[in-house]
């Protein structure tokens, strides 16, 4: 059953429950947004996609990535408000940030002018799309946040080199800020298995055969994920199923045994 | 009786949420009922985590069984098979008790496979918190339950829907529950008695029944007061609490926890129940009530709250992560004497931001503390920022301590007093402080009877 919604007095007619920016999308309609990806689960945590929805005689704030849509909404995009709202968002993460090229930008955009707030020396924001990928995507949950409030942060358990992590850059590639990068020597660790056996971190993903490297299995020299990025404007990992909950334990499992 | 009708008396009862949201109980319980699932879950929340407040813990530790009562009732209400009481984890003596309790229930067949022959099976268990704060909103306390990291998420689509499990969960606190057997029992009319309002109509039309309060703070009787809502904030701090100790002035109370609002004089004669604390920016909370003196720096107790729910905030979103943390350094800049002009504009501004923008209670109600303080203590702001004084003498760097050399009289009593030795001077000569010793504890000030020690 299709329903009726107001976008910024553009009427559409959609299903129950989609999120709101997905309706948005259609009307050609465009809403800033930081830990929003359409693959993964929407997380509602930058807030920059906020909007204003008024329903009968009550208006609110809520986030277009995960706010689902009811018959009779009446929703702004872009009123003062909310442009108020986003204004805020980014000055305090531009304070916190810097240097982050992203928020530089959307400063510019919304016209953020002076940063009133004390300067941070940080590059994460904490959005969360490294760690979604990796547990939703990548199945892994190699990194995830440690402690609380100000201090909250993305490391792998205890800070230490992961013992799980293959090293597919799904999480630099979704970041935002650029914040996580890949070491290259890290590589090393998937060049070869015991017993002259050779693995790469695509085949390990499924994406590709095993045993074929055009490169013989020197990562540094890999451009597999630049081509993917170039061509196709994607990761590979988004080219993986999802893995269920019994292929990961197995493939930890297998993990384990590569190392020792 | 039938499911049906003991909602059907909840909601003429016009019972309220008693954690904070006063949400009307009965029509929780109807939109669980009516939820899609075979499976509905009972949770009842005693994560208490309010400094200085302690009605829950009172409750579980002193009469358990009538919060297992009422849980059992709403269960067999909802439709609900299997409840779950969120403890604290500093409440040990809270879980033993409920143990007790329960195995007891357990025995007597009012807990377990087809309670009195009724045939309706209710069981309980008991899941102790891992020490956060924010664990205490209903999300994040589901997110805790089923083992994940306690941080809420959006509630866009209600818990009494897709909760614990993602089935349909009801969430109420301790003293609600508490509050279902004693309403059963004498009805929905012997309830609307007590309170404020009309509800007969609305459920959010009024504040029907009693409410624990924690009374503490600058004040002659502290601890738990059970009053009948819509009493007046005067009665309760002076008939019941007797008053501000030491004869001092009553400067103001903080209502609803830590991120609830600091109300003053002026409105002590506001009677307390759910819209009206909502109206003045305050708000019920679970019943925290901190008494202050007119010792307190209202600057220093907001940036006190404020730097409490710094430790608290999960830190999932932008504003309540930066918001607090900005907050916290402004505050923190105007106690110490670098406040800004434009410093009261930016407080007032990151506070509605967040209120609008943040995720969840937590966040949009954190800004409370600092925003009433600004509201009816701006004057207080304006002489941190403007003189660089601090009117309570609280603020340390603020303030001086002299010794007045006509007054004093030589006793020894301050030199005695002082950590640090930054008070010399002999016997019946007057005594000099070394202001580049002196750490501002205050100890000299306190302890001399003559008024010598004079505070700037």
């Amino acid at each position: 059953m299709k329903i009726t919604i107001t976008i910024d007095w553009k009427t559409a007619k959609t299903e129950r429950r989609t999120p709101i920016i997905k309706v948005a999308e259609e009307l050609g309609i465009k809403i800033p947004t930081l830990c929003y990806n359409e693959q993964l689960e929407p997380y509602g945590v930058c807030r920059l996609c906020t909007v204003e929805v008024v329903k009968g005689k009550r208006t609110r704030f809520v986030t277009a990535c995960n706010y689902p849509v009811e018959e009779g909404l009446t929703i702004y995009t872009h009123s003062e408000k909310v442009m108020q709202i986003r204004r805020l968002i980014i000055e305090s993460l531009l304070a916190l940030c810097p240097d982050v090229k992203i928020l530089q930008s959307l400063a510019k955009e919304l016209g953020v002018k002076e940063l009133r707030f004390e300067k941070g020396k940080e590059d994460c924001i904490k959005c969360g799309l490294c760690v979604r990928m990796c547990e939703e995507i990548v199945g892994l949950s190699a990194i995830s946040f440690a402690d609380r409030g100000v201090d909250r942060k993305v490391i792998t358990p205890f800070d230490l080199p992961s013992d799980i992590c293959i090293g597919c850059g799904a999480c630099s590639f979704v970041c935002p800020t650029k914040s996580i990068k890949m070491e290259l020597k890290a590589g090393d660790r998937f060049r070869s298995l015991p017993g002259n056996e050779r693995f790469c971190r695509y085949a390990i993903m499924g994406i590709i055969p095993n045993a074929l490297c055009a490169n013989s299995f020197r990562c540094w020299k890999c451009e597999v994920d630049q081509r993917f990025i170039e061509q196709l404007n994607t990761h590979p990992i988004f080219l993986s199923k999802k893995r269920k909950t019994k292929e990961v334990k197995d493939y930890i499992t297998f993990l384990h045994k590569i190392r020792r | 009786m039938t499911p049906e009708e003991i909602i059907r008396i909840i909601k003429q009862s016009g019972l309220r949420g008693r954690g904070g949201g006063g949400f009307p109980t009965g029509v929780k319980w109807e939109t669980c009922k009516n939820a899609k699932g075979n499976i509905k879950y009972i949770i009842c929340n005693a994560d208490e985590g309010d400094p200085g407040a302690f009605m829950d813990r009172s409750l579980l530790e002193g009469n358990p069984h009538s919060v297992l009562e009422g849980m059992i009732i709403g269960g067999y209400a909802i439709g609900s098979n299997e409840g779950y009481i969120y403890v604290r984890k500093e409440y040990p003596l809270a879980v033993e008790t409920l143990n007790i309790a329960i195995n007891k229930a357990r025995e007597y067949g009012l807990l377990g496979q087809d309670i009195m022959g009724s045939g309706f099976d209710f069981d309980i268990e008991i899941h102790r918190g891992a020490g956060a704060f924010v664990c205490g909103e209903s999300t994040a306390l589901m997110a805790s339950l089923e083992g994940r990291v306690g941080e809420p998420r959006a509630k866009y689509i209600h818990t009494v829907e897709h909760g614990l499990w993602d089935k349909p969960s009801n969430l109420n606190n301790v003293e609600t529950w508490a509050n279902v057997p004693v309403i059963v029992v004498r009805g929905a009319n012997w309830f609307t008695k007590i309170g404020t309002g009309d509800v007969s109509n609305n459920p959010w039309g009024g504040s029907k029944g009693t409410k624990i309060f924690s009374l503490v703070g600058k004040i002659n009787n502290t601890g738990l007061v059970e009053v009948p809502m819509g009493m007046r904030l005067r009665e309760i701090i002076y008939d019941i609490g007797g008053g501000i100790p030491g004869g001092k002035k009553f400067k103001a109370v903080q209502t609803g926890g830590p991120s609830g609002g600091c109300l003053p004089d002026s409105l002590l004669d506001l009677p307390v129940d759910f819209d009206e604390l909502t109206k003045v920016g305050s708000m019920m909370g679970s019943g925290g009530m901190i008494v202050m003196d007119e010792n307190t720096c209202m600057v220093d107790i907001a940036k006190y709250f404020i730097d409490f729910l710094k430790g608290e905030s999960c830190g999932k979103c932008v504003p309540c992560r930066e918001g607090i943390r900005n907050m916290l350094d402004i505050l923190t800049n105007i106690t110490e004497g670098k406040g800004k002009e434009n410093d009261i504009e930016l407080l007032k501004e990151l506070g509605e931001w967040m209120q609008e923008s943040a995720l969840c209670a937590l966040g949009t109600s954190a800004p409370n503390p600092v925003l009433s303080t600004l509201r009816y203590f701006q004057a207080e702001y304006d002489a941190h920022i403007k003189d660089k004084r601090c009117p309570a003498g609280v603020c340390k760097s603020l303030i001086q301590f002299s010794i007045d050399a006509e007054k004093c009289t030589g006793c020894m009593v301050c030199v005695k007093a002082c950590p640090k030795d930054a008070i010399t001077g002999n016997r019946k000569e007057a005594h000099i402080l070394d202001q580049t010793k002196c750490i501002k504890c205050s100890a000299c000030y306190d302890m001399c009877r003559f008024g010598a020690v004079i505070r700037k």
